[in-house]
């Protein structure tokens, strides 16, 4: 049996946040010289493996590994002794140092800072000439691209000593163009012997630059493979996974009219990035339409516009007859008169406020209602003998309204929101992951009730990451990525070959990176 | 007890008081280091505070200023806001109660006297913060940086009315003339008098019964109204208000107003009821001070009031024992202030890790 040397070797760690089991008994072998890809959704506990290795963290348990070598780092000193070098997602800059001052900050070397500089501006041109990592020392972080700046952070790295280099999520704010010249950059890295780790939850990249993939969802490593022996469905297949959930027997409804439009609906974020790009559907009464998709595809920018939360760059939509678009922001009060209700897909977030009781929670978006308020006074007694009827009627434990909210778990959380909006008797029901973190049990239930809804002639959207959800209540199915709509399909046809096809194949059309030798 | 309610009690009860104590064992040290017996000095601040009626009045009198700036603070803390411009509110308060008694004919009755003197210290101090809540919503300019710089502008104002434009003609001294004597606030004493008790002379007036009134008044806005609710939904999660169709500008606005409109009722108490007459600087460091009150009084009017009371002792009497200790000055107040805010404000958890480890440690999941 041969005996590798592996550049990084964790054994069963182990990472608790409260109830959460982040990291799940991961294993992970990273061979020397070689880019090893990280892949997993939002929250699949990617970012905090990384942080553990790192030393931001302390697994429960477990072991590390370097370079052959056991380490407990309990800070990220130890871990830079020890040659890993991190580039976060949002970088660790001073604005307005230069980028040499920059590089030397934790290492200056001395009170004066001439030496030290003198020093590093050396060592950074021929490591930049090494590597063809140009940038221009004197000038200021902030006077640098987006793409530059990246460079910096990993230049810092390398002049720290990285021969091991974590870069997380290193091309979510880049551009086409940069990318690739990221990539090429991570080929001249590796050649002079640098091991890359490189976490993302797109898989071109994965495909066009690694030369291992890991697999991670919910906390657990799925799968470990050689990029040349896989393919995008089955990494999208992977990360997706499936859960087994209860059929649900739905009646054959006739829909009626149209009640939620959206025509070539844009929406950009505050650096003019399209987060939603040129999307269309309708959602009709008696139908349950769902959006499927890869976390961080566009699904939050578009619950969030839809409900009036972010404004409308392009395009519009129409709520029950009353249209929304960049000259016209409905804000969501008015929307929750017209007879939208809205679940969010965070609900810690923005579902419900942890320092308030279940009972003022249960009023969320509803604190202007007429019946609950006299002219000056809010009937908190009122508030509250309605929260323990909506506890009731959802089964929300312990009933009992007068209990913060941050006190009940997850499942009871998303029972005491989901019974809030459905109350209310929307005539269209936004609904985003309405089962996340929810156990088999309240699933069952929650599916029961949406479907409910759209029997008693609901619009429904529902927005969910999970396959099986989307394919086993939608009526019919919209598949994001990126931002734009990857397949169109009725969810009698849908299997997730089909949909993980449909949610893989845009990967291919989001950009045209090509392959790069290596 | 479950362990969600002693963590209440300890936030609001125990830690408060523990830190109170704390910054009183530091101000012993202190009366150690400068030579003076800590436990003599306690008994004549107390004595001082509470040891004669004219002590007590002076107490609830001090305290009456402090209720006010620290409701006025709680108000925009709710709304996650921190106003530190009270200062500036209070002076440009008593600006608006003086100019409305000045401009009203001096026979009016006295009701109207002091409602008018009331209204015109709320839209004066309302005003007065309005200017930086528009720019904090509209323009983005930072709430702390502009009602601190608006102390400084309210205060040159002031002495540039006073000067110039109040003072009487042939007057040296920057105060306006005396107000009309209808317009003077009663004082406690005199009321005792009226149904027939004596008790001794103070500043103490109806004020104090105003201050009363407006913190039953602002419980209810903040707990009982859904301009309250929305106040806190913004200050608590200001996304999940965004998802709720709060609009944070609006609460900018209207907590700001309600803030400085409470921090100018100052006004009232030092000049329609004390000293009749517009003077400078009467609001002197009564903004600051209710910072630390809304701190220790948790935001909540209770807690304010009590909070209030303690730095109305603080102030009365610290006088006292200026007066009677010759190596102690009057500063000695602005010391316990500081260790007060010390221990109360910047150091507010520092022993909630302890007290949660002991009291109310995490059940093991069983």
């Amino acid at each position: 049996m041969q005996k590798h040397i592996y550049a990084i070797e964790l054994k069963d760690i182990d990472k608790r946040f409260g109830p959460v089991n982040a990291n799940n008994k991961v294993c992970l072998q990273v061979e020397k010289g070689s880019i090893h890809g990280i892949i997993g959704e939002n929250g699949a506990g990617k970012s905090t493996l990384m942080s553990i290795l790192y030393g931001f963290y302390l697994a429960d348990s477990g072991e590390i590994k370097v370079f052959g070598k056991q380490y407990k780092f309990k800070d990220s000193h130890q871990a830079i002794k020890s040659g890993i070098g991190m580039v976060h997602q949002h970088f660790m800059l001073v604005d307005n140092f230069t980028v040499l001052e920059n590089v030397i900050l934790g290492s200056e070397g001395g009170a004066l800072l001439h030496d030290g500089l003198t020093a590093a501006r050396k060592e950074l041109t021929r490591l930049g000439e090494e590597y063809g990592l140009k940038v221009d020392l004197d000038a200021t972080i902030d006077s640098l691209s987006v793409g530059s700046q990246q460079r910096v952070e990993i230049l810092k790295a390398l002049y720290k000593g990285a021969k091991i280099l974590i870069l997380d999520e290193p091309t979510g704010v880049l551009t086409p163009q940069e990318a690739q010249d990221l990539f090429r950059i991570f080929i001249a890295l590796k050649k002079e012997g640098v091991t890359i780790i490189l976490i993302t939850h797109k898989l071109h990249e994965i495909l066009n630059v690694t030369d291992n993939v890991s697999v991670m969802r919910g906390g657990e490593m799925v799968a470990h493979r050689e990029t040349s022996n896989t393919n995008r469905e089955e990494l999208a297949q992977l990360m997706v996974g499936r859960k087994v959930l209860f059929k649900v027997d739905k009646l054959k409804k006739d829909i009626g009219e149209v009640l939620l439009k959206v025509s070539n609906l844009s929406i950009r974020d505050k650096n003019n990035t399209y987060r939603l790009r040129d999307v269309s559907f309708d959602v009709h009464a008696g139908e349950i339409v769902g959006i499927a998709g890869v976390s961080g595809n566009g699904q939050s920018a578009l619950l969030e516009s839809l409900s009036g939360i972010i404004p409308v760059s392009e395009g519009y939509i129409e709520v029950l007859g009353h249209r929304m678009d960049s000259d016209n922001l409905i804000y969501p009060d008015k929307l929750r008169e017209y007879g939208l209700s809205h679940v969010p897909e965070d609900r810690q977030r923005m579902g419900l406020i942890s320092e308030f009781t279940a009972s003022e929670t249960s009023i969320i978006g509803y604190h202007n209602d007429k019946t609950i308020n006299s002219r000056v006074i809010l009937n908190n007694t009122k508030v509250k003998s309605n929260c323990g009827s909506l506890m009731a009627d959802f089964d929300v434990r312990p009933n009992n309204p007068k209990l913060q909210s941050e006190s009940f778990s997850g499942g009871n959380q998303q029972k005491l929101i989901l019974a809030r909006e459905f109350n209310r008797d929307p005539k269209i029901l936004l609904i985003g992951q309405p089962t996340r973190g929810v156990d088999i049990g309240a699933i069952e239930f929650i599916h029961k009730r949406i479907i409910a809804m759209r029997d008693s002639g609901k619009a429904v959207l529902l927005v969910s990451v999970e396959l099986e959800e989307i394919m086993s209540i939608s009526d019919r199915i919209v598949v994001l990525c990126d931002g734009q709509v990857s397949g169109r399909i009725d969810s009698k046809d849908a299997n997730e070959r089909t949909l993980g096809l449909m949610m893989a194949n845009a990967f291919n059309t989001s950009d045209n990176i090509e392959p790069l030798t290596t | 007890m479950n362990r969600n309610s002693r963590i209440n009690w300890i936030n609001r009860l125990l830690l408060p008081l523990l830190n109170v104590l704390t910054a009183f064992i530091a101000t012993a040290f202190v009366f150690v280091f400068i030579d003076v017996d800590p436990i003599e000095a306690t008994e004549i601040l107390l004595y001082g505070a509470f040891g004669y009626q004219e002590g007590i009045g002076y107490t609830l009198y001090y305290a009456t200023n402090f209720i006010f700036t620290g409701l006025a603070v709680a108000v925009a803390f709710h709304a996650g806001l921190f106003n530190i411009g009270g200062e500036g509110q209070a002076y440009i308060g008593g600006l608006g109660t003086s100019l409305v008694i000045l401009m009203i004919d001096p026979n009016t009755s006295p009701l109207i006297f002091i409602s008018g003197s009331i209204l015109g210290s709320l839209i004066f101090g309302g005003l007065w913060a309005l200017i930086p809540a528009y720019l904090q919503a509209y323009r983005g300019s930072h709430i702390v940086i502009t009602t601190i710089m608006f102390n400084f502008l309210a205060s040159s104002l002031m002495v540039y009315l006073l000067v110039n434009v109040l003072r009487q003609t042939g007057q040296m001294t920057p105060e306006s003339q005396l107000f009309p004597q209808n317009s003077w606030l009663p004082f406690i004493h005199n009321i005792a008098e009226n149904i027939g008790f004596t008790i001794e002379e103070s500043p103490l007036n109806i004020s104090i019964f105003v201050a009363l009134f407006f913190s039953i008044l602002v419980w209810i806005f903040i707990w009982h109204t859904r301009w309250g609710y929305a106040i806190r939904a913004t200050g608590l999660n200001s996304t999940a208000a965004l998802y709720a169709g709060i609009k944070p500008k609006r609460i900018i606005i209207l907590s700001m107003c309600i803030s400085g409109a409470l921090a100018g009722l100052v006004g009232i108490n030092e000049l329609a009821g004390y000293q009749h007459r517009l003077i400078m600087d009467f609001h002197f460091g009564y903004g600051f001070g209710g910072i630390a009150v809304a701190l220790m009084g948790r935001n909540h009017p209770i807690g304010i009031i009590i909070a209030a009371i303690l730095f109305g002792i603080l102030y009365q009497g610290g006088a006292e024992l200026a007066f009677e200790m010759d190596n102690i000055s009057r500063d000695i107040i602005v010391v316990m202030q500081a260790l007060i805010i010390l221990f109360c404000g910047a150091l507010q958890y520092m022993y909630r890790p302890w007290l949660i480890r002991i009291l109310a440690p995490i059940e093991k999941a069983s």
